[in-house]
């Protein structure tokens, strides 16, 4: 078992904990906490890729930005232990199958065409931060120009949506 | 070398979670969690294939990914606002003006 196996591993297993803590914790806070370390895990295991800029950015923006947005809004609004009515306890169990179907499929689907993709050319050698600059400003720019077009009217929509009405 | 299909059989059990706690979870705060759940494991699936052919595509996307997820946030999180201004609650049980 060579170090990068072990290293996947172990943050395979957090990012799977950090999960299930997100759907058996009570509280949104805690679910919050959870979610920061299925995150993290995950900037790791783009480091193990070779993706040290997406790692950098999973970092920064989901990590750092968007989580604290999330418990900045939990905690703005006050928000307590989740409550389960009868009728939502029984959406536990068909989900599960729901959700088990679903699963079944993918690994059907994963062991199916797992032959056709191998890991065999190695990233190290491939530049990832150059070459992305490169894409996103020669390949991509008008998609990249629609994105800041995307966050203008998110930040308005925020803004129209959170402002208190004038009577 | 760690293999590809590793990562995308992790990616599918993460994704597979999140879909559980889009269905099971009653806080609206947590259901838009479980759909950032949702996001991050096709991130990875993403990344993963992205190493496995040796193109950098897949980490582009990556990033117009995170930029949707982050307007994404903002716009959800003043919705989650407006809905527990109006209607005192964030249970989405209690959120059925629509229903009969």
């Amino acid at each position: 078992m060579t170090t990068p196996l072990i290293v996947f591993f172990v943050l395979a297993a957090l990012a799977v904990v950090g999960a299930v803590s997100l759907i058996l914790q009570k509280h949104p806070i805690h679910s919050a906490l959870s979610l920061i370390v299925v995150m993290v895990a995950l900037a790791g295991l783009y480091l193990l890729m070779g993706a040290e800029f997406v790692a950098a950015v999973q970092i920064i923006v989901y990590g750092g930005a968007i989580m604290v947005l999330f418990v900045f809004v939990i905690m703005l609004l006050n928000a307590g232990v989740e409550e389960h009515t009868s009728l939502s306890k029984m959406a536990g169990p068909p989900g599960l199958l729901l959700v088990l179907a679903l699963a079944g499929f993918v690994a059907a689907t994963v062991a199916r065409s797992g032959a056709s993709v191998q890991a065999t050319t190695q990233t190290g050698a491939l530049s990832s931060t150059k070459g992305i600059s490169e894409m996103v400003f020669k390949d991509f720019v008008y998609p990249f120009e629609l994105t800041s077009f995307l966050i203008l009217v998110a930040i308005l929509g925020a803004t129209v949506l959170a402002q208190r009405e004038k009577t | 070398m760690v293999p590809t299909n590793y990562y995308v059989i992790l990616s599918a059990v993460l994704f597979c979670l999140g879909v559980f706690a889009f269905i099971f979870k009653r806080n609206v705060i947590t259901i838009f969690m479980s759909i950032e759940l949702m996001l991050n494991a096709v991130n990875l699936a993403f990344v993963a294939f992205s190493q496995a052919l040796g193109k950098l595509d897949g980490q582009v996307f990556v990033l117009f990914v995170i930029v949707v997820a982050a307007a994404e946030a903002a716009v959800g999180l003043g919705i989650i606002i407006l809905i527990a201004r109006n209607r005192q609650t964030l249970n989405v049980e209690r959120v059925d003006l629509l229903k009969l």
